[in-house]
């Protein structure tokens, strides 16, 4: 079967000073070709770390990393790079926008950087984007003249410009009120199943999960299909 | 690389302190290079103007004008090589002139000729001359008698010709004559006989080096000859003022080369969360150092062009004693080496690109 993604077995361990900690303990987890995959967890218990490996953003310490079924484990940064240009769209926890440029023109980076349209072509795909997000009107205002969710909704604009794969969604909703994070949610769902790509999206917020196909529960690096005082490991557990 | 442009136009501000300094430190290139050409070019006009391949000092002279000395009889050794098919004599007299109506006497060059330099008409009837326009600050006018030297030997002007100078003083192009009469009335001690000058500018064929060296064979080591060349640079001073003018612009220069290099350095520590997001949706190194570089570039021909307009604005206030002379070749080749070293400058930058972990986008916030 051809999975969107495919963590196997994945360990991460950062060296902090003496000590390590371990984010990420035998991570094992699959998300077919357009499911939507919410992982829900408390404040450091892996959640980002786990993105982070799945888009190419970080190396894993041990086990393999499959997306769209092709193994990036042992890729070079130059190759991480192609990668992450073509196959992945990220909505970074800090949403991350370059201030100096207007709402679209931060959807027309990624074609810039080497996207596969051009001019007139990613024009319109970026217009577009804006239009169902709802932000045609706020095309030309920098980051700094958006609201939170406007800010939002523009960061998921430029992880759909280069029709990514995978979709990797970092804490969408944790700085907006419930319905500007509910209407944020609706519009990844509308997007993503729209178009057939694989998501993840990392919520510490339980209210949020009723969105996804199905969602994982994350505790201390540890995954499982439910939380991590229930009775025992699901199907994503090691 | 369109970001970084970007950045520039919605930034500008950013760019002000970078951009000011380059700017000031054009200005100051231009103007140390519009020194060395004024000097130089004022130094060197009589002997630029040659139209000879060849000039022909006396041995033991040390190729300067007013040691050497050639007689008929060395003339005629020198017309006798193979090669060298038309001889004119030379002869500079570095004399005060008195301009009527004006206090100060004015410094000229008086130059007895019998080939016409370039730009200059045919030698003129004694007691005349072609007057280099340099003496009109000093305020002469054609028409004028001039006197030369403390025995007043009167030379009337002609007319103009330019960029003709002898070390920084005007020359009085004149008839062979005149220019014995002033040497030898105002330098008893260095008075020439009739038939005598101090150099022979020379025409012939072939290599200009080849035939120098042939007049020195021929004339059995009696002889000094250079090339046009070199007779430039064996004039008192000039080659040290060159050396002394490049190193101030190559010190200069690479001040320019650190201004870009540190400003774009810590243009770029600033810019790691920028840069980490960035890389982290997939633009890599190469783009973002292009985009650096691209900065630096455009920082850098502003700065060029601001530069170069403010000196041209303040070479407007020097006053005309100053020998600054701004001249569009040296403003092209200061162009390139600023630019030259603003690509320089940014190469400092590469490595902190590189360096940058696009890991670093997880977490920073703008
Ligand atoms: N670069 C790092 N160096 C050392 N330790 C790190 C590093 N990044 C994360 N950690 C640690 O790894 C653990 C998991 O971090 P991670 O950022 O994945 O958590 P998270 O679930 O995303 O938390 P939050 O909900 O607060 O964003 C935490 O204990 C964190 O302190
Ligand atoms: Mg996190």
């Amino acid at each position: 079967m051809s999975a969107a993604l495919d963590l196997e077995d994945v360990r991460k361990v950062y060296r902090a000073g003496e000590g390590e900690v371990v984010a990420l303990s035998h991570a094992t987890l699959q998300v077919g070709e357009d499911e939507i995959v919410a992982l829900l967890g408390p404040s450091g218990s892996g959640k980002t770390t786990l993105l982070s490996i799945a888009g190419g953003l970080l190396a894993a310490t041990a086990g393999r990393v499959l997306v769209g079924g092709r193994d990036i484990s042992g890729a070079t940064p130059g190759e991480l790079t192609r990668f992450r240009r073509e196959q992945v769209g990220f909505v970074f926890q800090a949403v991350n926008l370059v201030p100096f440029l207007t709402a679209r023109e931060n959807l027309l980076v990624v074609d810039e950087i080497g996207g596969r349209r051009k001019g007139p072509e990613s024009r319109a795909r970026a217009d577009r984007l804006l239009e169902e997000l709802g932000l045609a009107h706020r095309a030309g205002n920098l980051p700094g003249q958006l609201s939170g969710g406007e800010r939002q909704r523009v960061a998921i604009g430029r992880a759909l410009m280069n029709e990514p794969r995978l979709v990797l969604v970092d804490e969408p909703t944790s700085a907006l009120d419930t319905r500007t994070g509910t209407q944020v949610m609706e519009l990844i769902r509308t997007e993503v199943k729209g178009r057939g790509t694989a998501a993840v999206i990392v919520t510490h917020d339980t209210r949020m999960t009723r969105w996804a196909d199905r969602t994982l529960h994350i505790d201390d690096g540890v995954l499982s299909a439910v939380p991590a005082a229930g009775p025992e490991g699901g199907d994503a557990e090691a | 690389m369109r970001v970084a442009l970007r950045e520039l136009r919605r930034r500008p501000g950013r760019f002000g302190v970078a951009t000011g300094v380059l700017t000031l430190i054009t200005t100051l290139l231009v103007f140390l290079g519009g020194l060395l050409d004024g000097l130089f070019l004022g130094s060197t006009g009589a002997i630029r103007a040659q139209d000879a391949d060849v000039l022909v000092y006396s041995a033991f002279s040390r190729d300067s004008f007013l040691r050497s000395r050639i007689g008929p009889e060395l003339r005629q050794e020198v017309e006798r090589v193979p090669g060298v098919e038309e001889t004119g004599g030379l002869g500079l007299a570095l004399v005060a002139a008195r301009v009527p109506g004006e206090e100060e006497p004015a410094d000229a060059a008086v130059a007895g000729y019998q080939l016409a330099p370039e730009g200059v008409p045919p030698t003129p009837p004694p007691g005349e001359a072609w007057a280099d326009r340099r003496l009109e600050a000093d305020g002469v006018r054609v028409g004028q008698t001039l006197l030369m030297g403390p025995a007043e030997v009167p030379i009337r002007v002609r007319g103009w010709v330019e960029d003709t100078s002898y070390l920084l003083q005007g020359t009085l192009w004149v008839a062979p004559e005149t220019w014995r009469r002033v040497q030898s009335l105002s330098r008893p001690d260095a008075a020439v006989a009739p038939g005598v000058f101090q150099v022979l500018a020379v025409r012939g064929e072939g290599d200009p080096a080849d035939l120098a060296r042939a007049i020195e064979a021929g004339t059995g080591g009696r002889t000094s000859a250079l090339t046009l060349d070199e007779a430039v640079f064996s004039l008192p001073g000039t080659a040290q003022q060159n050396r002394v003018f490049t190193g101030i612009i190559g010190a200069t220069l690479l001040v320019a080369v650190l201004v870009v290099g540190l400003f774009f350095v810590l243009l770029t520590l600033e810019r790691t969360g920028l840069y980490g997001v960035l890389k982290a949706i997939g633009a890599s190194s190469r783009q973002l150092f292009a985009g650096v570089v691209a900065q630096a570039v455009v920082v850098t021909a502003v700065a060029v062009a601001l530069g170069t307009a403010l000196a041209v604005l303040l070479a407007l206030a020097v006053p005309p004693e100053v020998p600054l002379q701004l001249e569009p070749a040296r403003a092209g080749i200061t162009a390139l080496g600023m630019l030259a070293a603003a690509l320089v400058g940014s190469i400092v930058s590469l490595r902190r690109v590189v360096r940058i972990d696009p890991a670093t986008a997880i977490g920073s916030a703008t």
